[in-house]
């Protein structure tokens, strides 16, 4: 993989040059208002996907189905009229209800054309929790749903690398945002501590995954010259 | 033809004029006193005490003053470790490897609250308390503490680093961890040491 020849930033904006300028929006309402167009667009072209759709301090959430919701993605990032270009966040909620369902959260936003939506997924309960990755779509989602799985345990099919991000990999208290978590962890401190000490901070970390030379073809061309010219840094 | 007579070696002699300058003392002395004034820190900041921890070494409070300016961003050539900030447990092993790896003498400070007991980190995260991975010379508690503070407990230190004697080969011995735990000390007194302090029980289960 080498880097693109050329790069053309994406103006906020671009693709609805007759727009107005945007503005702070004032007394926005709790409930109801305009909802995004994508929201309509989802329902449209995916028909049955849509659970139902809601607009939240002037924000749209749409619920959708966690199976489709890999190929909504997909669509709401390649399709010309959407070109939502940027993930800013893959999440999860869990309700102190025990009857509410847990929810996955991706927050997607339109430089183009200056949206933000929010898709969110259920997971039902007494079903496993698991989602499709968006990882193919969004490269950045790869440690978004590492944390989320992390935190959740929730899995994210299709993920290439899931593994935990935030705790050590052989911590296996559980998953801490979980609201069954106890705050101060399962174990004793004393058998946290000796846990955590023993295990290996370097174990888990590759010379692939901590090494330059894969990511070479794709370093600009001034970094590869100093780099090839035995520069080091870094360290 | 005579023999010299002996010179009495109970007697020194001494020339002012000679400008031969020279002193008597203590050993212990001597070294504990270029010891406590060359203390070489190395920062170990995880948090916001590691910024009043610059500050401390910055112009205005000038660590310099106690021989410290050199921060030793190298474990293998400092002295005392100052832990500024929380620990998680993700950190223990990293810092229990840096504080190994510094060569005896060594001494440890721990700054601020986290450092001390986990602070208001009372949570599956947060180590509660460094005392519990390394041993720790000198808390300085405060959330976080002002440079003034730090240095106060730096100059407890030095105090200590003087009353040290050489003859105590005890003092310098490097404690090894438990093999089986991996702990310094025994695991009913960190579970004792990280007892919840106050009321924070009930702040945690606060019944919703």
């Amino acid at each position: 993989m080498s880097a693109p020849a050329s790069f053309t930033p994406v103006m906020p904006g671009s693709a609805a040059p007759e727009a107005p300028a945007p503005t702070t929006p004032k007394r926005v309402p709790n409930r109801g208002g305009t909802p995004n167009p994508s929201a309509a667009a989802i329902a449209a072209q995916f028909p049955g996907a849509v659970v139902r759709t809601e607009v939240i301090w002037g924000e749209t959430n749409v619920y959708v189905d966690r199976a489709r919701v890999l190929d909504i993605v997909r669509w709401l990032h390649d399709d010309p009229s959407q070109r939502y270009d940027y993930l800013s966040d893959v999440t999860a909620v869990e309700f102190r209800d025990p009857e509410q369902p847990m929810q996955v959260v991706w927050h997607l936003r339109s430089l183009p054309y200056r949206r933000f939506l929010r898709l969110k997924a259920e997971l039902p309960k007494g079903e496993p929790l698991e989602v499709p990755s968006v990882w193919s779509v969004y490269k950045g989602a790869d440690w978004l749903e590492r944390e989320c799985y992390d935190m959740f345990g929730i899995r994210f099919a299709g993920h290439a690398d899931l593994r935990r991000i935030l705790m050590w990999e052989q911590y296996h208290e559980g998953h801490p945002l979980r609201k069954d978590f106890p705050l101060r962890g399962r174990f004793s401190r004393a058998e946290q501590l000796r846990q955590a000490l023993a295990a290996n901070p370097e174990a888990r970390y590759s010379m692939e995954e901590l090494t330059i030379a894969q990511a070479f073809e794709d370093i600009p061309e001034d970094m590869q010259r100093r780099l090839a010219k035995g520069e080091r840094t870094g360290e | 033809m005579g023999l010299m007579p002996r010179p009495d070696t109970t007697v020194t002699t001494y020339d002012p004029a000679s400008h031969e300058s020279w002193i008597a003392t203590r050993l212990d002395f001597l070294v504990n006193w270029s010891r406590a004034n060359s203390l070489w820190p190395m920062p170990f900041g995880t948090a916001c005490c590691a910024i009043e921890f610059m500050a401390t070494a910055a112009s205005r409070f000038d660590l310099a003053r106690f021989g410290m300016e050199r921060m030793s961003f190298s474990p293998r050539q400092a002295d005392v470790l100052i832990c500024a900030g929380r620990v998680p447990f993700k950190l223990a092993p990293v810092l229990r490897r840096i504080w190994q790896q510094m060569p005896q003498p060594k001494w440890c400070i721990s700054m601020g609250a986290c450092a001390s007991s986990g602070g208001m980190f009372d949570n599956y995260a947060v180590v509660q308390g460094i005392d519990t991975i390394i041993p720790v010379d000198v808390y300085v508690p405060g959330c976080p503490p002002r440079p003034e503070g730090l240095m106060y407990g730096i100059m407890l230190l030095q105090e200590k680093v003087k009353r040290e004697r050489m003859g105590d080969t005890r003092l310098r011995q490097e404690i090894e961890p438990d093999p089986t735990s991996g702990l310094y000390i025994p695991p009913q007194a960190i579970d004792e040491l990280s007892e919840p302090f106050g009321n924070s029980v009930h702040q945690t289960r606060s019944g919703l």
